[in-house]
């Protein structure tokens, strides 16, 4: 018995934490007081710049709280820090693992750090490698592991020496949700022996796995509570527009735009909708759905509490789509094949990234590509807008092969990055000047598109503001706005939202939807399972291969069994992933 | 394409010049190096110590060791009292040089006989000891002649192009081309990686601008930032050092001008085979080390092993530094110069267009 579970009340007690990095501007935590409970897995759930990282920091005893105490186990993590470490745990963002070090290397460097000897050692070894399944990989270096693979030897090495209190920071970022679903497999037994998990995550569907949850906004905690109690106070105010005939990105810009409508996104084949509150129900008939359509009632997301608590969704009303010109495509190109894919191979020596993919995508269309990490979706999206030469096959763009005439081409594509490319260095006017100016945009018109794109993603109080120091979600605007300035016809996107906050993930969606309704073509990668519903259709790639593409209900569909009619769009990409496995 | 290309230009320039950090990046170690260098390194030989064992009671000992120690070169005489003190000096590095005046000096002198003095040089510090060397036997031929002795025959030295052997006039004409090395190099290198680490860099390749643009974007800002920097340097010398610049403003301009495009080729090449800042810091210096080795500034290239000199022959900065001393010692003009420009406009289109191969291939 040790002392942790001797003790009674909370295993993480926070008064008033304060923590600033500067003396000036908006602390990165402001004022937390909470207290989780031992033997609990509670999510920390926050966009980034939330403050997540900043209190598990403080939590390790890494940083000094500016203002407020703090005890783990009754002790102050920065004052009594020995004292603690041997029964914390923590995972930072970025384990440190060595890379050039094997994984039994890594994991005998820190029970050495840990004092993890003897037959202790080879205890918690054969536990660990069990547990991770790794034990096949011991000889391999870590920096050859993939993504999941890495997070799952940092967990094991930040449990050496079996602490009571375990800080994880965002374990499941950048993990496919096959990986996802066994850290949590992994954190779930944990937590069952009685180790208490703090769990920091962006996803909000993540976070419905976990006991507790604290909503985290600009270093506040909006909301706390089991995820089933935050989700029953939107009870009766989550619907499904079912048997929609008309453009279901029409709809949801209709709805949107119903007062009693306080947020809504794609799903599938159905728009879903959060009211202001439980019991009044917009009216149907002016958003001209079809005469099948209907409103159901449906249970409620953890996403729909956050979404209620920041005030409510952006509105789906795009100022950037309404001054795109719609796109008049060269007679000579065919409209469903305005990107096409075919059997387009990459090799890099014996190792096939991309297999033999073949796809068209049409005007107007939204395709997503999806799959695991390192299964070939980034050399797949890097070869169709050109960043990477296929080894066999054709990547089209507009029935144009953009290694054999490119600049023409690549004026009529528009291309936002991961992390949202921008020169730090520069202000947003700057940026503005520089990207527009690169795609030919000269003197009275290029002014007059800045103008407008200063207007349609108010960028006007940070003009002056170098990119580098912009708010992530002006930071995807300022992207978005530099990726559209030249009017493309077709625009690739890769990864678009991640780490933002929803309520901006809603916005940037509200363009995406917008702009293919003027006929701009999408194509997009993303790791969120519900922007994968935004798309019109979705290609799974996986080994290399394309191993399903349809809609989202049609994938969905494709996994649905006897007992369980409706799927989500993660059980469809874990179903199909396991089924090309066997 | 071309006000895109002015736009690629100006960026360069907006991020090179823009915030702070950046700025002093660029300036602060043109300023120091020039302030650091012509003091620092210099071959010359100044309040070196002398070791001096005088075994010779007699006046013409005195006279020289006097005459010694009034040079600029020993403004320390270390006396000692025997050969085990003597051989001390020199083991210790106390002295850099040691003479041995033998007890019969002044007494075979005066009465017209030859005498001889030991002179005990440390090898270790061999340049330096023969400098020193020099300056003590040219003080014992004067004194030697003084007394009626006639040499058989006599060495009359002029040093043209640098008649006092000022050793700052060597040091900052070669100063100008490493401090645009470091400048130009950091300019191409260096932000082509910054910009693939932040993700930038794809941005460019996916817009209209074909590679050869990206790469003169890059090539351009690199080119003037070097004249820049090589004409702060030159301005210094001609002003703050009082260097004579008898040659050509224009050959130097022009020399300025091929060198960094020969560099600009060199640093896109390193820049298009490094995935990180890190990596290509390590280029450049891989390149720069073995390029101010082999370029006549630290030891003259006719003196190296065959294979070195081959080496040199492709080397960039080895044909700068003889057109920035031609431009400042020697009365240079085109004519002069020809034969060093064009071997520089050769290496400049061998890296740039090896440069933008690997760009192609990169993205391919």
């Amino acid at each position: 018995m040790n002392a942790g579970q001797a003790r009674q009340g909370p295993a993480i007690e926070i008064f008033g934490l304060v923590k600033r990095f500067q003396a000036e501007g908006a602390p990165a935590i402001d004022g937390i007081s909470t207290a989780i409970a031992p033997g609990t897995i509670t999510g920390l759930v926050g966009p980034d710049g939330a403050g997540k990282t900043t209190l598990l920091r403080s939590l390790a005893g890494l940083l000094q709280p500016t203002e407020g105490t703090l005890r783990i186990l009754g002790l102050d993590p920065f004052v009594q820090g020995d004292a603690l470490r041997e029964r914390l745990g923590y995972m930072p963002q970025k384990f440190g693992l060595y890379e050039d070090l094997t994984v039994l290397e890594n994991l005998t460097l820190y029970a050495d750090l840990r004092n993890v000897t003897g037959e202790a050692r080879r205890l918690a070894f054969d536990r660990m490698l069990a547990f991770t399944d790794l034990a096949p990989f011991t000889g391999r270096h870590a920096g050859k592991l993939s993504g999941g693979m890495k997070q799952k030897l940092g967990l094991a090495c930040s449990l050496l020496g079996t602490p009571e209190v375990l800080l994880l920071d965002e374990p499941g970022v950048g993990v496919d949700p096959i990986s996802r679903r066994e850290l949590w497999r992994m954190v779930r037994e944990l937590a069952q022996g009685g180790m208490t998990v703090v769990w920091s995550t962006a996803y909000l569907d993540e976070a419905e796995l976990c006991d507790d949850v604290r909503l985290m906004s600009h270093g506040k905690v909006l909301a706390s509570g089991a995820p089933a109690t935050l989700m029953g106070q939107m009870a009766g105010r989550c619907l499904h527009v079912t048997g929609i005939l008309a453009h279901r990105r029409e709809v949801l810009k209709r709805a949107l735009r119903a007062p009693e409508v306080m947020d809504g996104v794609i799903q599938g084949a159905n728009v879903r909708l959060v009211l202001r509150e439980a019991g009044r129900w917009p009216e149907l008939a002016p958003w001209e759905a079809g005469a099948g359509a209907a409103l159901v009632e449906v249970a409620p997301r953890l996403e729909d509490a956050f979404i209620s608590l920041l005030g409510g969704g952006p509105g789906g009303d795009s100022a950037l789509a309404e001054m795109t010109p719609t796109v008049e495509l060269d007679p000579h190109v065919d409209p469903h094949a305005v990107i096409e894919a075919r059997q387009l191979t990459k090799r890099f020596g014996e190792f096939a990234a991309t297999d033999d993919v073949s796809f068209r995508v049409s005007k107007g269309e939204v395709f997503g590509l999806l799959g695991p990490n390192g299964a070939g979706k980034s050399t797949t999206f890097k070869m169709e807008c050109g960043l990477l030469k296929p080894t066999s096959g054709q990547a089209l763009v507009m029935g144009i092969d953009l290694k054999s005439s490119p600049s023409e081409a690549r004026q009529r594509l528009g291309y936002m990055a991961q992390k949202f490319s921008l020169y730090s260095q520069l202000t947003v006017r700057k940026n503005l000047a520089f990207f527009s100016g690169v795609y030919g945009l000269e003197g009275d018109r290029q002014r007059v598109k800045m103008d407008e794109m200063i207007v349609a993603f108010a960028l006007a109080p940070y003009l002056d503001t170098l990119a580098a120091d912009l708010p992530l979600g002006f930071k995807q605007r300022l992207a978005l706005a530099c990726a559209m300035m030249h009017e493309p016809q077709l625009i690739f996107l890769d990864e678009p939202t991640s780490g933002v906050d929803p309520v901006t993930r809603r916005e940037f969606w509200a363009h995406i939807n917008g702009l293919a309704q003027k006929g701009v073509t999408v194509m997009v990668t993303t790791h969120f399972m519900d922007e994968a519903e935004y798309c019109d259709r979705i290609g799974l790639v996986y080994r290399g291969r394309l191993i399903a593409l349809g809609t989202p209900d049609e994938l969905k569909q494709s996994v649905a069994t006897a007992e369980r009619p409706d799927p989500t769009m993660e059980d469809a990409f874990i179903g199909l992933i396991e089924e090309a496995n066997q | 394409m071309l006000n895109r290309l002015l736009r690629l230009i100006l960026k360069e320039f907006q991020v090179a010049l823009g915030d702070k950090r950046a700025r002093l990046m660029l300036i602060m170690p043109v300023v120091l190096q020039t302030l650091v260098f012509p003091f620092a390194a210099t071959l010359e030989v100044k309040n070196a110590t002398l070791a001096i064992y005088n075994q010779d009671a007699g006046q013409a000992s005195v006279e020289l060791i006097q005459r010694l120690s009034r040079t600029a070169a020993f403004s320390t005489l270390l006396m000692v009292r025997d050969d085990h003190a003597l051989q001390q000096a020199i083991d210790g590095q106390e002295a850099l040089l040691a003479l041995r005046f033998p007890a019969d000096f002044s007494c075979r002198l005066s009465s017209g006989a030859q005498a001889s003095v030991q002179v005990l040089l440390d090898g270790r510090r061999s340049n330096s000891g023969q400098i020193a060397a020099g300056y003590v036997s040219s003080v014992l031929q004067a004194y030697a002649v003084e007394r009626g002795a006639r040499p058989a025959s006599t060495l009359s030295v002029r040093n043209l192009h640098n008649p006092n052997l000022d050793f700052k006039w060597h040091v900052l004409p070669s100063l100008v081309a490493i401090i645009t090395t470091i400048g130009c190099l950091m300019v191409t290198a260096l932000s082509v990686a910054r910009e693939r680490e932040e993700g930038t860099f794809d941005q460019l390749l996916v817009s209209p601008l074909t590679p050869a643009y990206i790469m003169a974007g890059k090539a351009v800002p690199g080119v003037v930032i070097a004249v820049a920097q090589g004409c702060f340097i030159a301005l210094a010398a001609v002003w703050g050092y009082g260097v004579p610049f008898t040659g050509s403003v224009p050959l130097l301009l022009t020399g300025m001008v091929f060198y960094g495009l020969a560099l600009a080729g060199v640093g896109l090449f390193i820049s298009s085979i490094s995935e990180n800042q890190q990596q290509a810091f390590l280029g450049v210096f891989t390149f720069m080390a073995p390029a101010v080795m082999l370029s006549g500034y630290v030891a003259p290239i006719e003196n190296m092993p065959r294979f070195f000199q081959w080496v040199a022959f492709c080397n960039p900065l080895a044909y700068f530094i003889p057109i920035l001393k031609g431009a400042f010692l020697k009365h240079y003009g085109f004519a002069d110069g020809w034969a060093l420009l064009w071997p520089m406009l050769a290496i400049a289109l061998v890296t740039l267009t090896a440069a933008l191969r690997l760009f192609r291939r990169h993205i391919a």
